[in-house]
């Protein structure tokens, strides 16, 4: 007797319908909504961004590591407050197709600089300013962030990027024109630089 | 301490916790209950002290958002029928029932509420007691006592 009821609700539970979405726009207005991300499809594979109610805070290239290991990583330095929301990125995608395109050459999106700090976040400020087809080198990088003698410790700013492509890592190269190293691989780092006309 | 992003919790809990809502406070009131636990939980989650019985956790603030919204509507009794008119018509789902058995819902929320969702997690989600008694915030030898009950009651209902 017990079974039957038992396997009546299980059953009767079964075709109960799923759920609708969570109402993301009220996450959001009620201010709950701490790390939102989405995927975008790129030429240079799938990308993960992620974004505060401040700015863009990070772009990362899957490969490597997946979607999984990112947002856990948010989750963590930023916030558990991490939905995915891909509408709250919409902007970040539009400019993200423009500029693979070759129709965008600077971001107008607002950058969260929260997961940056000390010299590596005024190397990266200082790397923001460079300009589409543009490029500087670890040494002039170093110097603009107020330690001309920091070179090798601008290198290691650059590669730990957490907003690549849009802060665009990819226009410092070595002292002499050598491509050096790159956050995402040395294939990326040249397709960005022949997109922009940089290479040949 | 560490919390898991919270999106992995949405994905893991969102169908169960639906199911419970729609179980426990019935079709008129299971996308607010739904929401309005997603929200408080929301709202908690940064200040949790522990990350090792979420779904309990999840399942209470979804118990007192039903037993909420049920307060608010004044506790005006649901009769089978307006259970039944209140399951929303499917197209194309060629006249069957969304929730299967609008009759055994209706009976569980005949239940009081701790036993109410002692059978629910119990049964449809084979809840370990140990969680269901945290989730309940009582004894292990209660939520047992919950489940039985409230099985027992059921059962008579749907075998009278």
């Amino acid at each position: 007797m017990n079974e039957d009821i038992e396997t009546a609700l299980r059953e009767a539970a079964a075709t109960l319908p799923s759920a609708g979405p969570l109402d993301l726009q009220r996450v959001a207005g009620e201010g709950l909504l701490d790390v939102a991300y989405a995927t975008v499809d790129s030429p240079l594979g799938p990308l993960v961004v992620a974004a505060t109610p401040r700015g863009l805070v990070r772009l990362a290239y899957t490969g490597s590591r997946d979607e999984g290991e990112v947002v856990e990583d948010l989750a963590g330095k930023l916030s558990p407050r991490i939905l995915e929301a891909p509408e709250r990125l919409d902007d970040v995608r539009r400019e993200l197709d423009e500029y693979f395109e070759g129709r965008r050459a600077d971001f107008d999106v607002p950058i969260d600089w929260s997961l940056t700090r000390g010299f590596t976040g005024k190397v990266l400020r200082q790397t923001a300013r460079i300009g589409y087809g543009k490029t500087s080198t670890y040494a002039e990088v170093a110097g603009r962030a107020g330690s001309p003698r920091a070179v090798r410790a601008a290198g290691n700013a650059l590669g730990s990027n957490p907003i690549p492509v849009v802060v665009p890592c990819h226009r410092v190269l070595r002292t002499g024109g050598a491509l050096g190293g790159y956050t995402g691989g040395v294939e990326r780092k040249e397709f960005l630089l022949r997109l922009e006309g940089v290479l040949a | 301490m560490k919390l898991p992003p919270f999106q992995a919790l949405l994905d893991e809990h969102s169908t169960d916790l639906y199911r419970y809502c729609v179980a426990t406070a019935g079709w008129g009131e299971a996308d607010d209950c739904f929401q309005e636990t997603w929200i408080a939980a929301l709202r908690a989650y940064p200040k949790l002290r522990r990350a090792d019985n979420l779904r309990a956790w999840l399942f209470r603030i979804a118990q007192n958002k039903a037993i909420d919204l049920h307060r608010s509507r004044g506790r005006r009794p649901v009769t089978v029928e307006a259970v039944a008119e209140m399951a929303p018509a499917e197209p194309g789902a060629e006249g069957t029932v969304l929730d299967g058995q609008p009759e055994l819902w209706a009976a569980l929320r005949d239940l009081p509420p701790k036993q109410r969702t002692a059978v629910f997690c119990r049964t449809v989600l084979g809840m370990p007691y140990d969680e269901l008694a945290e989730l309940l915030e009582s004894s292990e030898d209660a939520a047992r006592h919950n489940v039985f009950e409230g099985l027992k009651k059921l059962r008579e209902e749907w075998t009278a």
